[in-house]
């Protein structure tokens, strides 16, 4: 497990998908949003990687989750942060892992609410499958077949690293 | 009923100790206080986005019950729960059903077979949303917005969240709260709020006439001169001079009441440099706020009404949260059973 994840190769294998896509597109000044938390970790990264001169913005989605009819607000929110509008721009999603992309579809209702963006990139670095909604990445670390009792997740910032999880079932 | 009323805290909370009526601060902790400013500075930021509404109550029904009327407190409560997106009954009960001799309980029931899921209720009587709280149908989330003496709960944190801002804690916060404290619903819950959130002394300034009896029991000292009870303040807080509550003669006058009491330059100068002046409206000019004081550079009191509807919009969505939460483990409950 530990040599599948190696995260310099996972970050590497990233920025190059992200260059690639970017090319492939003609975007050539991208604004980067990461999804709290461990999305803004990796915008950080991929911000400087990318030598994007703009501040990366953050996205807390907690006010957009499909859960709240069942578990009620997520009591840690945050603020979320554009320092930048969206409206007309490219830009770059990024999020640590997706699973059933439920996460995406709330972030990409937030994004809209601050301006029509003219493409969205979705990135992950840990893609595991599983999916209950048609989202997929564009660009991503790496496709991870786990057993169904177990979880990855980006602990960080410094170092970033995955941890395995057992749900213990 | 009583303002401590144990069972108050198993009424507004779930087993799991969520939000599910907001009626009184009472038996709410530091932790839970604590997330309630925090939700609203989420809220906050949401109002300067070019579309500033989520999703969270889409589809929910929320009716303002209003039994006594009050513009500001009903227009934010109204934009709050709207930028939830839920949809908004406004329901003036004195010039409605009531009037022509409908009951409080038949109303309600009236109410509640049109799906409301929210109750916003004002009213004259201290207690009655913690009544309607407890009679109605599980599921539905009663949040006070005023009642009689009692509390005022949601403009009590909307201060608490208006120091936060200016002062970025509560810790060692000398807070003053002056003029009308008898009949201020408002002035109870924010001693009870600045006491659980740590500020190191709660002054009342006031005549004896406009304090309740045991007025110290509330967690307060009391001061009955306000150039002495100005001294190191961090915050002032002024109370509106109830004058449509004043019951025989409690003042001699309203000048001399603004000469002992009113808050102008001179009296705020006593105060610390950065020392915020808070005023929950109206206000009226002259007679217990110099108009020099409550536009100058201290005063937040446009800072308050912006703050007003992040906390009602964090204390709907967290009631309507933990009501649904409810909701939902009570229905997996039945599927198991």
């Amino acid at each position: 497990m530990t040599a599948l994840l190696d995260m310099d190769r996972l970050l590497d294998d990233l920025e190059a998908g992200l260059r690639k896509k970017l090319e492939e597109r003609g975007v050539t000044s991208p604004a980067l949003i990461g999804i709290r938390t461990g999305g803004v970790w990796l915008a950080d990264v991929m911000s400087k990687r990318l030598g994007l001169q703009e501040p990366w913005g953050e996205l807390d989605i907690s006010f957009y989750r499909d859960d709240f009819s069942r578990i009620g607000l997520n009591p840690k929110v945050k603020p979320s942060s554009l320092p930048f509008s969206t409206e007309d721009r490219d830009i770059i999603l990024i999020d640590d892992v997706i699973m059933s992309g439920r996460t995406i579809r709330a972030a990409m209702n937030e994004i809209f609410d601050y301006g029509r963006p003219a493409s969205i990139i979705l990135a992950t670095l840990v893609d595991l499958g599983a999916r209950e909604l048609p989202v997929q990445p564009d660009v991503t670390g790496r496709v991870l077949a786990l057993q169904s009792h177990q979880r990855v997740k980006l602990r960080g910032p410094d170092p970033l690293h995955i941890e395995l999880q057992e749900t213990g079932k | 009923m009583t303002a401590n009323d144990p069972s108050s805290t198993s009424l507004q909370l779930t087993a799991d100790g969520q939000l599910r009526h907001f009626l009184t601060l009472d038996g709410l902790n530091r932790a839970l206080l604590t997330e309630i400013l925090d939700t609203a500075d989420s809220f906050i930021e949401v109002g300067e986005r070019s579309i500033k509404k989520v999703p969270l109550l889409r589809g929910r029904t929320v009716v303002n019950l209003f039994f006594e009327s009050s513009t500001r407190t009903r227009s934010t409560f109204e934009l709050a729960a709207k930028r939830l997106s839920a949809d908004v009954l406004n329901l003036d009960i004195n010039t409605s059903a009531t009037s022509k001799g409908e009951s409080l309980s038949d109303t309600l029931l009236n109410l509640e077979a049109m799906a409301s899921d929210m109750f916003v209720v004002r009213h004259s009587q201290s207690g009655a949303p913690h009544f309607i709280a407890e009679s109605v149908t599980p599921g539905v989330a009663i949040i006070n917005a005023g009642d009689g003496r009692h509390a005022h709960p949601t403009q009590a944190m909307l201060d608490m969240l208006t120091i936060r801002q200016h002062k970025g804690r509560f810790e060692g916060l000398k807070v003053a709260i002056v003029g009308d404290v008898l009949h201020s619903r408002v002035a109870r819950s924010q001693i009870r709020a600045l006491n659980e959130l740590g500020a190191v002394e709660v002054r009342v300034i006031a005549p004896a006439t406009l304090l309740p009896r045991d007025v110290e029991s509330l967690g307060c000292t009391v001061e009955y001169d306000m150039a002495r009870g100005m001294k190191d303040l961090d915050v002032v807080i002024m109370l509106r001079l109830q004058k449509e509550r004043m019951e025989g003669a409690l003042l001699p006058s309203e000048r001399e009441f603004y000469r002992l009491y009113g808050l102008n330059r001179e009296k705020l100068a006593l105060a610390n440099p950065e020392c915020i002046v808070m005023h929950p409206g109206p206000i009226n000019r002259g007679v217990e706020i110099e108009s020099a004081v409550a536009d100058g550079p201290q005063s937040v009191i446009l800072n308050q009404v912006t703050n007003g509807i992040a906390i009602r919009m964090a204390v709907m969505s967290m009631a309507m949260g933990g009501q649904m939460a409810e909701r939902s483990r009570r229905q997996e409950g039945r599927a198991q059973a």
